[in-house]
Order: C-alpha cells, then structure tokens, then sequence
C-alpha cells in the first residue's frame, strides 16, 4: 500500500515536470511580453491541477496493469511462434492501444468541433460523437494495420528505408487526391498516436520479438515499429477522406 | 458522465489482453486483483485528464494565440503601424512556438529514456546530450515552421513533401545506425501534454489571423513537430560521422609528423 503510494506520487511529478517547461514558457511570455491580465487564470490552474492528477493515475494505472499483462503477453507470444497468433496480437495492440490514447480522443473532438464550425457535419452531439469515433477507428485500424506490417518486416528481415520511403511517396500521391480539408487532420493524425499508451508495449512487442528470433539484434530490429505507427494514419486518414467523399 | 465515456474507451484493450491471456496463453492471468485496480486508475485518470485540458491546455493554446496576434499588441511591440499586418510582424509568434517545442521536447522523459539506449547501443558514438539537443532543435523548428505556415496560408502539403524528400536525400546519406531511431524519434517529441496545447495554438491562429480557415489552415503542428526531429536526427548523425572523419584525417597527419620527426 505505501509502495503504490510512492509510486503515484511519483507518477504525479512526472506528470508536473510535463507540465513544467510548458508553464514556464507561457509565464515568461505573460510576463514579458504580452503584460496583460488573464481572465480565468483560476479556471486554468486548476485544469492544469487536473491535467497532472488525471495523467498521474492513468499512468500509475497503466504501469500496473496494462503493461505487466502486455509485456508478459509479447513474449510469450514471440517464444510460442505462432505466425498466426502474432500477427493477431499485434493488430488488436495497435488498434486497442489507440483507441485509448488520450491525445488522439483530445484531438478527434476538436477536429469534430473545426468541422461544425466549417459545416462539414451537423451542429448536434449525434453528428459530433459519430465523426469523432470515426476518425479515432480509423487511426486505430492504421495503427494495428502499421504493427501487422512491422512484425511481418522484423521477420522477414525487409529493408526499414525503403519501407518508409515508400510509405511517404504513397501519402504523397494519396494526398493530392484527397479532399483539402482532411489533409491537415490526417498529417496531424500521425503525431497523435504515438504517445502514452502504445510507445512502451510496442516497443515491449518489438524488442521481445527480435530478441526471440535468430541473427536479429534486439535493439537495432525492434526499433522502426513506431515509425510504422506514426505512418500509417496519415495514410487512412487521407483515405477516410477520400472514400466519405463518395458516399 | 466521463468514467463511463472513458470506460468505453479502455473496455476494448483490457477485454483482447484478457482473452488472449486466458484462450491462446492459457494461463490465469496474474495479480488479477492489482490488474484490475490499476484499469481502474486508467479509467479515472483518462476522464479527469479530459476533463482538465478542456478547462486548461486548450484554453490556453487560443488565449495565447490570440493574444499574440492582436493588432493592438503587434502595434505596441513594434511602434505603430497604420498598414495591414505582414508575417514578419508575427515574430512572437514565431519565437513563442519555437520555445515551446524546444523546451517541452528537451523535457520529455520517453526522449531521455531512447536517447540513453542509443548511447548504449552506439558504443557512445551518439550522446545521449547530443541527440536530446538535435531532437528538440527539430521540434522547435518544426512548431515555428508551422506557425509560419498557418499565418501565410501556404499550402501544408508543400511543406511536408519537402520534408519528406530532405529525409529520403538524408537517408541515403547518413550512417546505417541513426537511420530507425531517427525515424523512432519523430514520435517521441508528441507527448501527451503537447499535442492538446500545440494542437490549440495551431487553431487559435487559424481562426485569429484575417483570412485563415481552422479548417484548411488550422492542422499540421502536430505534423510539423514530428517530422522535423528526423531531419534533425539525421544530420546529427551526419555530423557524427565527418566529425570523426576530420579528426580522424588529423590524427593520421600528426602521427604522420611524428614519424617523420623520428626519421630525423
């Protein structure tokens, strides 16, 4: 009990020293520059309080839960040598990992919101809700879709560069198809996933699977997973549009 | 209410890891009873977290956008202009976002924690300052970038492009080692308290600037800070490498010396 306590508290500075370098910045901005009084500054603190308590849980949460079961899970997974199996795994990691992460849900609403205000989608909560759980499923797809094909390329030793640069000469092209207005929210999409929740399991997934597979060196093959995952959104994003387009 | 919103939103990942644990493991699954009291803190921290960036790091994002552009501010910084506004006159701008993603990105604890495996995993051929430095010079760039992107209007996909090919050149380039944690390492500068707070700055000048649209204009620094640490971390490598290359000329040209000076 008083060692999950520490830990929290220290989840809690972690989550302050976060904060930390972003208050600053914005105070010496106040101060110096802009030398004007801040309506609500009240209200912003203590959003900011329930920023670092909110991030502090859900941290210490994932710390003893999701990832001891996730990790354990990658390298069973990888020892038991089920091509089937993994490749399963690693999809329903990407796509349930994302549809937690609380970056993308924060940045989903607010693409919902610009997009009423634009009327592109109706003023009502039914209209708002639906297109942001669509953009959310669609990134999460990409991303369980972008660690399929990072496990499948540190199995068949293909070339990382070359998969990339591929992948960015695709959303090139797909891009000057796709409709002007998702094209910020796909580019911004790629950003988005790769924080909190999916970076230390896919990186557990990567590492576990390259160290369980002969003549691969964990550190230089289990890196690039994350490289995949900031792809592959832009992608379907860019697709998503494309395809709403039509119907 | 949020708990349940948030529920939803874990419910999925906590249902597939159980189900594998137990139907393709077939195992028990371990420390159930803290397993389940942490998904719990998940469900909690989650809702009170959206709950604060709506009353916080979104707020603040606009405030400071608009403050930054007002007309009456840009007019007492730089003595009164009676013309219609520039993109130079945004300098603030410019210079705010740059501190932002510099400072927050030097701060990130993932970044500390990549960066100390690739010094290891280097043999300390890259440091662990080195790159930490590289990496937030590439996310600084890439707000202020975006930030000048949005005020001019210019489309977002010129930009990108060019980004792309610069790290396709560099690719090409750089040494083998850099080129995945590079790449690794555009993820990274996203964390989760940034994007909220870049994402609104982002907005807050698409809809404060005369002419924009958020919608067409307001994306992309998020985009913006993730690609530019790649460009960053490739040339960091590549200034690695001719580093030692010329210190590597030097040394061969005093032993060189010092042969010859034996001879005599």
């Amino acid at each position: 009990m008083k060692d999950s306590l520490t830990a929290l508290s220290k989840d809690a500075l972690f989550s302050l020293r976060d904060l930390a370098p972003i208050v600053v910045v914005i105070a010496v901005f106040q101060i110096f520059v802009i030398k004007q009084p801040v309506d609500g500054i009240l209200s912003l603190v203590f959003g900011g309080l329930l920023v670092v308590a909110g991030l502090a849980c859900f941290i210490f949460g994932l710390r003893i839960a999701l990832f001891p079961i996730g990790e354990g899970l990658a390298h069973a997974l990888a020892k038991k040598g089920s091509a089937f199996w993994l490749f399963t795994f690693s999809f329903v990691l990407g796509f349930g990992t994302t549809i937690a992460e609380p970056s993308l849900l924060a940045v989903a609403n607010e693409a919902a919101r610009v997009a009423v205000d634009a009327g592109v989608i109706e003023d009502t909560d039914e209209a708002i809700a639906g297109y942001a759980l669509g953009l959310r499923l669609v990134v999460a797809l990409s991303v369980g879709v972008a660690l399929l094909l990072g496990v499948l390329r540190i199995i068949t030793n293909w070339s990382l560069p070359l998969m990339i640069i591929a992948g960015y000469v695709l959303v090139i092209i797909v891009t000057t198809m796709a409709p002007p207005e998702i094209v910020g929210v796909a580019y911004d999409s790629g950003g988005v996933t790769t924080s909190t929740v999916t970076v230390p399991l896919v990186t557990a997934l990567g590492v576990g699977l390259a160290g369980s597979l002969k003549g691969r060196n964990p550190m230089t093959d289990g890196f690039g997973l994350i490289a995949f995952a900031s792809l592959t959104p832009i992608l379907f994003v860019l697709l998503y549009g494309i395809a709403t387009q039509w119907i | 209410m949020f708990i349940f919103d948030t529920a939803t939103d874990v419910a999925p990942i906590v249902l597939f890891l159980f189900a594998f644990q137990l139907f393709v493991i077939r195992e028990r699954i371990p420390n159930l009873r803290q397993i389940l009291v942490g998904f719990g803190f998940v469900v909690v921290g989650l809702g009170l977290f959206l709950v604060g960036l709506e009353e916080s790091l979104f707020p603040l994002g606009r405030l400071m956008a608009q403050q930054l552009t007002d007309p009456g501010f840009i007019a007492q910084v730089s003595g009164h202009i009676d013309r219609a506004l520039v993109w130079q006159d945004f300098y603030w701008v410019y210079l705010f976002a740059a501190a932002l993603g510099f400072s927050t990105t030097l701060a990130e604890p993932a970044l500390m924690a990549v960066a100390i495996k690739a010094n290891a995993v280097s043999g300390g051929a890259i440091g662990v300052w080195g790159l930490r430095v590289a990496v937030a010079i590439g996310a600084g760039i890439g707000v202020a970038l975006g930030c000048f992107r949005i005020i001019t209007g210019l489309p977002l996909q010129y930009f990108i492009a060019a980004g792309y090919l610069m790290v396709i050149l560099q690719t090409a380039l750089a040494p083998k080692m850099i080129v995945p944690l590079a790449y690794d390492s555009g993820g990274v500068t996203t964390s989760t308290v940034t994007v909220p707070l870049i994402a609104a700055l982002g907005l807050g000048l698409a809809e404060a600037v005369p002419g924009r649209s958020p919608l067409l204009d307001g994306f992309g620094l998020v985009a913006f800070a993730a690609l530019f640490p790649i460009i960053s971390v490739l040339a960091y490598g590549q200034l690695a490498v001719l580093r030692e290359k010329t210190s590597k000329a030097g040394q061969e040209k005093t032993e060189l010396r010092e042969e010859q000076d034996h001879a005599f």
